[in-house]
């Protein structure tokens, strides 16, 4: 267990430090140190945040700032809509970023970025200034992609796309359907969070419902043409729950034209398909402060320099994770991870002058099909000039045996505990 | 290592990054190059969102696609049968295709004298690519950028296994094995890698690096690592416990 007696070494130098600065340095060495603000701890906040403060040795003074006290983690929640895991199990604290780094952990909402006078304004008043700011709110929802889907409709057809609350809701509303009901997924145009994650959780919903309700189908009226990891899905639904689940491009159905949250139905150019239980993952930006900041394009995404995840819009502003345009990198929380150590890095080569190695970038999305069946894409990536671009990918097969399988669903559970030590500590 | 080793490292990783700029900025005149190639093209294929079948069925999402296999277009009977064959519309079969329809396929309905000039054909198929999925949106697509040619033996000479690593280099490298490795030690689902000597982490990670270990995930990592990186790493993870 070294790492933690390193953890707690640092984090205690970091907390001395913070302490013998504010209390004589600026007075006795004329200057303060630098300010960072994290705005968002997901995977690409808290890892910056953590990054930032841990290898700064408390050089950096870092603010997170982040409106939930118990952050559920997207990644694994299509697990506990399954029944492989808990709530509870993909729930997490900001409390060891604290204690063990010396990270300042706000929780309250971020309103407002005044670019040039280089402040935070906070729904619950007061401002935070900093040096360097970054931004990695996650994405925010489109309702009216979908006509008929409001913020509203979200209580009677949960998104679930930020899990928590809106997860324990459609798993609730699953549990209660009636016996041979229809579970209809409508689900996201590109680009969105997690490629392969409405897919997963059809597989989760299947093998949950294949017990509960054997007579139930699943429905996924999708605007897109190809999905990831679409042969190793479509295989797997056909082994593990044959007849079960029927998959609608846009092509078939003429595309979304409705939803109607009080009847439970969605109109198609097609067809109108009455659901029992519907999960509408509408269209998808990047997290409103982000937009509100004037950092987003006509695509509702951020634009970034490759190499450092600088906005383009404004240098001293990193955009991570979700909200950023990545190039080839995928809205994972993986991408986002490895995304937050290339900005921690180059904004910490900035303020102190530290070392600043060439960014290294890459992700994995591992995802269940059913009990210990798992499966999983990856890639690497190099900053160029205009984006970063994959060099090297691999994917699960189709017809892999068990024990393969079962071995590579175990991976992505070290992961999650390995992604979770390094975002949280 | 010492710190002139330290900088001679540094340049070189310069030099190698610099390197992959490059190749991003040449991809994208390639595609603005291939825009204006595409014009030869437009009287039959269309491409884009509002893209129809047309003399010729439309281009979007056609990397990856099994020959002959669109609904809604009638093909020759020798382009179906060239798909049934196994010809699947990846860069380097556009391209042959490109070159020669009617000898890569033969007896197929579309007229076109060839486009003969390599990089033409490079540019021709890199702006077409843009209108199929990119990774970012369905992560398994082919890479956009050219894969480095790795190389490795799994008996390693001792020139490769006495490299010094370089124990701040490696700390900063392994901030993403940590991702999935414990730093702890821990080993459930994925091995620990922490107090290892030396020696077995570099044979190790040469190993998944000539593709004689099998995780895919371990391969695509050790091939992005040079000798000195992976003995940076290793001299690293050997201080944790």
């Amino acid at each position: 267990m070294g790492i933690t007696r390193r953890g707690f070494a640092k984090g205690t130098a970091a907390i001395a430090g913070a302490g013998l600065l504010t209390g004589m340095g600026r007075a006795a060495y004329g200057q303060a140190r630098p300010k960072v603000v994290v705005i968002g701890g997901g995977a690409g906040g808290a890892t910056t945040a953590r990054y930032l403060a841990k290898d700064s040795k408390g050089a950096i003074d870092v603010t997170l700032i982040e409106p939930t006290k118990a952050y559920y983690t997207c990644f694994f929640s299509n697990l506990y809509l399954g029944g492989f895991r808990s709530l509870e199990s993909i729930g997490h604290t900001y409390d060891k970023l604290a204690s063990d780094f010396g990270v300042n952990v706000v929780h309250d909402w971020a309103v407002g970025i005044d670019r040039d006078a280089k402040t935070v304004s906070l729904a619950g008043g007061g401002t935070v200034p900093y040096d360097k700011l970054v931004v990695a709110p996650g994405i925010d929802l489109i309702y009216d992609s979908v006509p008929g889907y409001s913020l509203e409709a979200a209580s009677l057809m949960p998104h679930a796309w930020k899990a928590g609350t809106q997860t324990a809701l459609l798993k609730n509303k699953i549990a209660a359907m009636r016996e041979g009901g229809t579970f209809a997924m409508v689900a996201p145009p590109n680009p969105y969070r997690c490629p392969p994650g409405p897919y997963e959780r059809i597989s989760m919903v299947a093998h949950l419902l294949k017990t509960s309700n054997p007579t139930a189908k699943l429905v996924v009226i999708d605007p897109k043409e190809a999905f990831s990891k679409q042969a190793l899905f479509m295989e797997g639904w056909e082994k593990h729950y044959p007849g079960m689940v029927e998959w609608l491009p846009a092509s078939i159905h003429g595309g979304i034209e409705s939803v109607n949250p009080e009847t439970g139905e969605i109109v198609t150019g097609l067809d109108t398909i009455k659901a029992d239980v519907a999960n509408v993952i509408p269209a998808q930006k990047a997290g409103r402060i982000a937009e509100a900041a004037g950092l987003t394009n006509e695509n509702g995404f951020c634009a970034i320099e490759p190499a450092t995840l600088q906005s383009k819009v404004d240098p001293n502003i990193h955009v991570i994770g979700d909200a950023c345009i990545a190039g080839d990198m995928p809205k994972s929380a993986f991408s986002a991870n490895s995304q937050a150590k290339v900005a921690a890095m180059a904004i910490r080569a900035d303020l102190t002058g530290s070392s600043k190695f060439p960014p290294r970038f890459s992700n994995t999305c591992w995802s269940l099909i059913a009990t210990d069946d798992g499966v999983k894409v990856g890639a690497r990536y190099e900053a160029g000039e205009d984006k970063i671009a994959s060099v090297d990918s691999f994917i699960s097969q189709t017809g892999e045996d068990a024990a393969l399988r079962k071995t590579t669903y175990e991976e992505s559970v070290g992961w999650y505990e390995g992604i979770t030590a390094d975002m949280f500590g | 290592m010492s710190g002139v080793r330290l900088c001679v490292l540094g340049i070189a990783l310069a030099v190698a990054w610099a390197g992959s700029q490059l190749s991003a900025q040449a991809r994208d005149e390639l595609v603005v190059q291939g825009s204006k190639l595409f014009r030869q093209c437009q009287s039959c294929h269309q491409v884009g969102p509002k893209a129809r079948h047309a003399v010729g069925p439309y281009l979007n999402n056609i990397f990856g696609r099994r020959a002959g296999t669109l609904e809604g277009f009638r093909y020759s009977d020798a382009m179906e049968q060239a798909g049934q064959g196994g010809l699947v519309w990846d860069e380097g079969a556009l391209s042959r295709f490109i070159a020669d329809p009617s000898g890569v396929v033969k007896g197929t309905r579309m007229k076109f004298r060839g486009l003969k000039v390599e990089a033409d054909r490079k540019a021709l198929v890199a702006f077409i690519r843009q209108h199929s999925p990119g990774p970012a949106n369905i992560p398994e697509t082919p890479p956009t950028a050219p894969v480095h040619a790795s190389a490795g033996d799994p008996d390693l000479p001792e020139h490769i296994l006495s490299i010094a690593g370089d124990p701040a280099y490696g700390e900063y490298l392994s901030s993403e094995c940590v991702t999935c490795h414990q730093a702890s030690g821990e080993d459930k689902g994925i091995p620990s890698i922490t107090g290892w000597p030396v020696r077995r982490f570099v044979t190790v990670l040469h190993a998944y690096r000539s593709k004689h270990r099998e995780n895919p995930v371990m391969r695509s990592v050790a091939a992005s690592l040079t000798d000195e990186e992976i003995a940076s790493l290793a001299v690293y993870f050997e201080t944790l416990e």
